[in-house]
């Protein structure tokens, strides 16, 4: 395994110092913790996060103005304990309740969970917002449920703008469901990603096969497949997303997001097989974004994420400006 | 059988050394179905009990199994320590006042309130390939008088031909299916930790 880190076990602690000392305008650890808060945040409804580590920029990258309040960072690929995620809710809370947004992973909603219960004991209200974009996993009633991947960052983004400009708790939990609903993600990976304390890549493929259907945790992924051109990989995850609706969208945003290991070179001509297919079937694509958001350390693989624009606001929200470390 | 506060910590010693030397296995085993991490995850949280124990010196069974609920909810993260956090804050409040355990029966009826605080959290059930499908047995075969270490490795291999329908394995589907589970895993082996001090 070839990385550039010390010891393993340190990699959390000197990540997330090296990135409060080298955005210390934007961002700051609250002391002893394992979260990074917005500097001067704004009276507002706080807005937290979090998860595993080794999905970076998510979710430090979208601490900041216009944006999260606070990220909580749990070990690799690890939720975070409740003790860490009410440092966040309380640094976040200014008054008016504190919403925490939380991809659909076991471990993060049993956490996230705790720690609403703990912050509820100090009278600071709290609502979850459940992001399961990922629409790969089938029959969800019989497994942990869908899976909350790259889209979080768009419920970030539109809920983020939402509560600067003054949402209240109750609205923003409505809304960021509704954007959850109009929001599908499907990933692929053509190589698995080595976690630093185990490795190894996860699993292995071979020099033709990628690994349909992954998500951002290193596991295996649903289904395995060969290897095709970007253009048929594109027409493939696209009818995918799109049959996903119930309501075919006429106004899309898209997120092409790299999990790390594959080249903007390629995710540059993905984008642009994944373009002209909506053009094609005359669909309007009226936001885009390319680059690496929500990834699994080093796996080689992209996900595609389709957002349903039907309302025009968040449309504005995706377009608006923010001052964080990485959107 | 006397199971007295010494009983029951040196039962937790022997499992943080058990933890501790079968931390890769565990991390192997929640490879093909998982993200690799749960020998790491669980030898976390059981070295920080080590400390915790040194530090707070728990004189009774209930603050032994507070000071433990206490060191895996804040130290193991993942789905596994809220799930072991809540088994053993359970057993914390069920121990309460509690200074022997003189029968397995006693012990059986104890370690179905850890059962279910798994439950309430997790709502997995048996079948579902998870540390439910070592708990449920274990707790079965204690009212039975029946532990053993042949019925906990049983209770474990069982969930290699179920197919996950809870927690990460579950994304896989079918392909779950051949893989013994890792919480089932770490769960046989706090059972079988505890064998020794049932005599």
């Amino acid at each position: 395994m070839k990385k550039i880190i010390n010891e393993p076990k340190e990699i959390i602690e000197e990540m997330l110092i090296g990135i409060v000392n080298s955005y210390p305008s934007l961002v700051h650890r609250v002391e002893d913790s394992r979260v990074v808060a917005k500097n001067a945040p704004a009276k507002q409804v706080g807005l937290v996060s979090g998860g595993g580590s080794g999905h970076e920029p998510a979710h430090a990258g979208f601490v900041g103005d216009g944006m999260l309040s606070a990220a909580v960072l749990g070990d690799v690929f690890t939720s975070p304990t409740p003790d860490q995620i009410e440092i966040a809710i309380k640094e976040a809370d200014r008054g008016q309740g504190v919403l925490l947004i939380v991809k659909n992973y076991t471990g993060d909603i049993l956490n996230f969970e705790m720690a609403k219960d703990l912050a509820e004991m100090s009278d600071i209200p709290t609502e979850i917002v459940v992001v399961d974009d990922d629409i790969a996993v089938e029959d969800s009633t019989y497994t942990a449920g869908k899976r909350g991947v790259a889209g979080t960052i768009l419920v970030h983004k539109i809920l983020g703008n939402a509560a600067k400009n003054g949402a209240s708790l109750t609205e923003l939990k409505e809304m960021g469901d509704r954007i959850v609903a109009a929001t599908k993600t499907i990933g692929v990976a053509l190589k698995a990603a080595t976690v630093p304390e185990v490795g190894k890549p996860g699993f292995s493929l071979e020099d033709d096969e990628i690994e349909f259907g992954v998500g951002i945790h290193g596991e295996p992924g649903y289904r395995r497949e060969k290897l095709q051109p970007s253009k048929e990989l594109a027409k493939e995850l696209v009818s995918k997303l799109l049959a996903a609706y119930d309501q075919r969208p006429k106004k899309l945003g898209i997120l092409v997001n790299g999990m790390g290991g594959t080249p903007l070179m390629e995710q540059f001509v993905f984008i642009h097989d994944v373009l002209n297919l909506l053009n094609a079937e005359k669909i309007n694509v009226a936001f885009r974004k390319v680059g690496n958001y929500m990834t699994s350390i080093d796996m080689q693989g992209i996900s595609l994420t389709f957002i349903d624009l039907a309302d025009e606001n968040w449309q504005k929200a995706l377009n608006s400006s923010v001052t964080t470390i990485s959107w | 059988m006397l199971v007295t506060v010494k009983e029951i910590q040196a039962w937790l010693s022997d499992y943080t050394e058990a933890i501790e030397k079968n931390k890769d296995y565990l991390s192997e085993l929640d490879t093909p179905i998982g993200d690799g991490d749960h020998g790491n995850n669980m030898n976390r949280g059981m070295s920080e009990y080590q400390k915790a124990f040194e530090a707070k010196q728990p004189q009774t069974i209930t603050e032994t199994f507070k000071v433990l609920s206490m060191a895996l909810i804040s130290k193991v993260g993942g789905a596994s320590g809220p799930l072991y956090g809540s088994a053993f804050m359970n057993l914390t409040k069920a121990s309460k006042d509690l200074t022997e355990i003189t029968s397995e029966k006693q012990l059986g009826d104890l370690f179905e309130t850890g059962l279910s605080g798994i439950q309430a959290r997790g709502k997995a059930v048996a079948g579902d390939k998870t540390m439910v499908d070592v708990w449920q047995p274990v707790v079965e075969q204690l009212k039975h008088s029946d532990l053993s270490k042949n019925n906990i490795e049983a209770a474990k291999e069982q969930t290699k031909d179920m197919q996950a329908k809870k927690g990460r394995a579950s994304y896989l589907g079918e392909r779950s299916i051949g893989h013994i589970d890792p919480g089932a895993t770490s769960s046989a082996l706090l059972f079988q930790s505890l064998l020794p001090y049932l005599n």
